[in-house]
């Protein structure tokens, strides 16, 4: 594993990120910046995919239940060459493919239609279980957002995949600790977060989110706890990256203007 | 109704048909909600523990594991009470079903008000209206045991989502055993040119019990059963208006966004004629079983061509 490269795809995604929204004049920004470093970890080292055959029945499963951070999902399977990246500058245009929310009908690597909260983890429980039950075996990993934990629908499939022993599936929760309107914890603080999956029968770890070394090792096959599903909760700050932004609950979709563009294209090593 | 004609529970004939079609294709697996007794999967859990999937009393995780499955090439049968399936989970349905375009086959079971006393909380009389307007499933209601084999095989067969609306209502045959179940297509059951009777699942038996009647008092009602009902049979409806100049529907549904709102869309667009919508109508039901409240609303035979003697008089 290179880490200094993968800190720099890391970075060209934010920076591609970035100027998508500015252009589209929309996006989810905030939550974008936290989860580009597990989705570089993801892409670029651990899935096991292929974006010539993307609907290989064998490949790695990957869901993003935070489906308002489609952006960064984008931007991250154009640099991973499911999507070309001239298609970048359609995102959120009439009839584009690239929706406020992932399309699995129109957009190659993409998996399931996510956008209402809480969808991800039962789906890829499905897909587990799928697997679970094939001669051959992939894994299935799902991105959630802390807010997201707040949906019920959560908690029911937390509960089926411990009793399934589905331990080819892996929960990374984006712990940025804010949500839309607020903190979590002026909200529902969910904590503690570990605690709570360890009781519903997950192996739980706790890791620095914008660590991608330490990203890349807990979602290594052989972290893997026989007949236990994983829980990976993620540190990290909404708006990483860019100092304005950084945890800062306003920026969960604001779009910056062109003064704070320039500055957060500078921040993120971008040409002037 | 004749004592003598033996009644039958068509989830015998969804089971019996599901086991045979797993036999042979190992993909297919069925998924449930603590409803192994309910759906009558016992028998499909002793013979593939593996394939048989309890997620417990959890209809979203129900239904959003059924979507993963699919994603993982399997062909989920996910079984589950109507009134749960459908209301609990309809955002799953909508999203990880309809709009991700997955392969599911959603199977209400005891749909309507087959739960009869138990009440409105497990009445669905409201599953029509929420599936229909997504795009992208076909919802079929079956009538019979060859009808409901027939649905269960075109189901396993196609690539798409499906809901199927069973019951648990006893339903006479009506069906010869080699009738091919033809998705989207209405069958004419009597030949008739003063009105037309469209219905389907429980309702099915009941108006060719009516329009049998009807004839006795002079009146040719054509039938019609539209187990299919999205996407609806457009040519049937438009022949029926044309050709009858009346349409009366009869559904074990509310009388608003099911079946006789799929016709009434297709009549007043294509071809305006006086119509009667029967069903519940637009209130909690009373306690009953599902045979007393259908009677109740309307929809016993004599109720039904009552309704439609006046239909035709309408007609002017």
């Amino acid at each position: 594993m290179n880490i200094i490269s993968l800190e720099d795809t890391a970075r060209k995604i934010r920076l591609a990120d970035l100027e998508t929204v500015f252009r589209a004049g929309a996006g989810h920004i905030g939550g974008e910046m936290s989860a580009i470093d597990i989705l570089t970890a993801l892409y670029f080292h651990v899935l096991r995919i292929d974006p010539t055959h993307p609907d290989d029945p064998e490949r790695d499963r990957f869901v993003l239940s935070k489906g308002h951070t489609a952006c960064a999902l984008y931007v991250t399977l154009a640099e991973r060459g499911f999507i070309e990246r001239e298609d970048l500058a359609t995102f959120l245009q009439p009839h584009s493919a690239l929706n406020g929310h992932p399309n699995r009908v129109k957009v190659p690597g993409v998996e399931t239609n996510t956008g209402p909260l809480g969808h991800g983890l039962p789906v890829g429980v499905g897909m587990a279980k799928a697997a679970q039950m094939s001669a051959t075996k992939w894994r299935v990993f799902v991105l959630c957002g802390d807010g997201e934990l707040q949906e019920g629908s959560n908690w029911e499939a937390a509960m089926a995949a411990a009793q399934f022993g589905l331990d080819n599936l892996s929960l990374i929760i984006d712990h940025n600790r804010l949500q839309q309107g607020a903190r979590l914890a002026e909200t529902n603080a969910l904590a503690p977060i570990a605690d709570k999956f360890s009781a519903f029968g997950w192996a739980t770890t706790e890791i620095n989110g914008h660590d991608i070394g330490e990203i890349a090792d807990a979602l290594d096959a052989n972290q893997i706890v026989e007949g236990k599903p994983r829980c990976i909760i993620a540190h990290t700050n909404k708006g990483r990256g860019i100092s304005f932004m950084e945890d800062k609950v306003e920026w969960h979709h604001k779009v910056p203007n062109q003064e704070q563009y320039e500055q957060a294209r500078i921040e993120l090593g971008g040409a002037r | 109704m004749d004592a003598a004609v033996p009644l039958h529970d068509c989830r015998d004939a969804f089971v019996q048909t599901l086991e045979a079609l797993a036999a042979d294709d190992e993909q297919i697996v069925a998924v449930c909600n603590d409803s192994v007794g309910s759906s009558k999967l016992g028998r499909f859990g002793e013979r593939w523990p593996e394939r048989l999937i309890n997620v417990g009393i959890a209809e979203q995780n129900m239904v959003g594991v059924g979507a993963g499955l699919a994603n993982g090439g399997k062909i989920p049968f996910v079984c589950g009470a109507s009134c749960f399936l459908t209301g609990r989970a309809l955002e799953q349905i909508k999203a990880d079903v309809a709009y991700s375009a997955t392969n599911v086959k959603l199977c209400g079971i005891s749909s309507g008000m087959a739960y009869g006393e138990l009440g409105p909380t497990h009445h669905s009389i409201e599953d029509f209206a929420w599936i229909r307007v997504l795009p992208g499933i076909t919802i079929v209601a079956p009538a019979d045991p060859v009808e409901t084999a027939g649905a269960v095989r075109w189901a396993a067969t196609h690539e798409g989502a499906v809901f199927l609306r069973l019951s648990r209502v006893g339903v006479p045959d009506i069906f010869p055993p080699d009738h091919g179940f033809e998705p989207g297509k209405a069958n004419t059951l009597r030949e008739g040119d003063d009105l037309t009777i469209i219905a389907n699942g429980t309702l099915t038996h009941r108006t060719i019990a009516a329009a049998d009647m009807l004839r006795e008092s002079g009146i040719e009602a054509r039938v019609l059963n539209m187990a299919t009902v999205a996407p609806i049979d457009v040519d049937a409806i438009v022949a029926a208006a044309t050709e009858t100049g009346a349409i009366l529907t009869c559904e074990e549904h509310s009388v608003h966004g099911g079946l006789g709102s799929a016709v009434a869309e297709v009549v007043v667009e294509k071809h305006p004629v006086a119509m009667r919508i029967l069903g519940v109508p637009g209130i909690f039901a009373p306690t009953g079983s599902a045979n007393f409240l259908l009677d109740e609303f309307g929809m016993s035979p004599d109720g039904i061509a009552e309704a439609a003697r006046t239909l035709v008089a309408r007609k002017g």
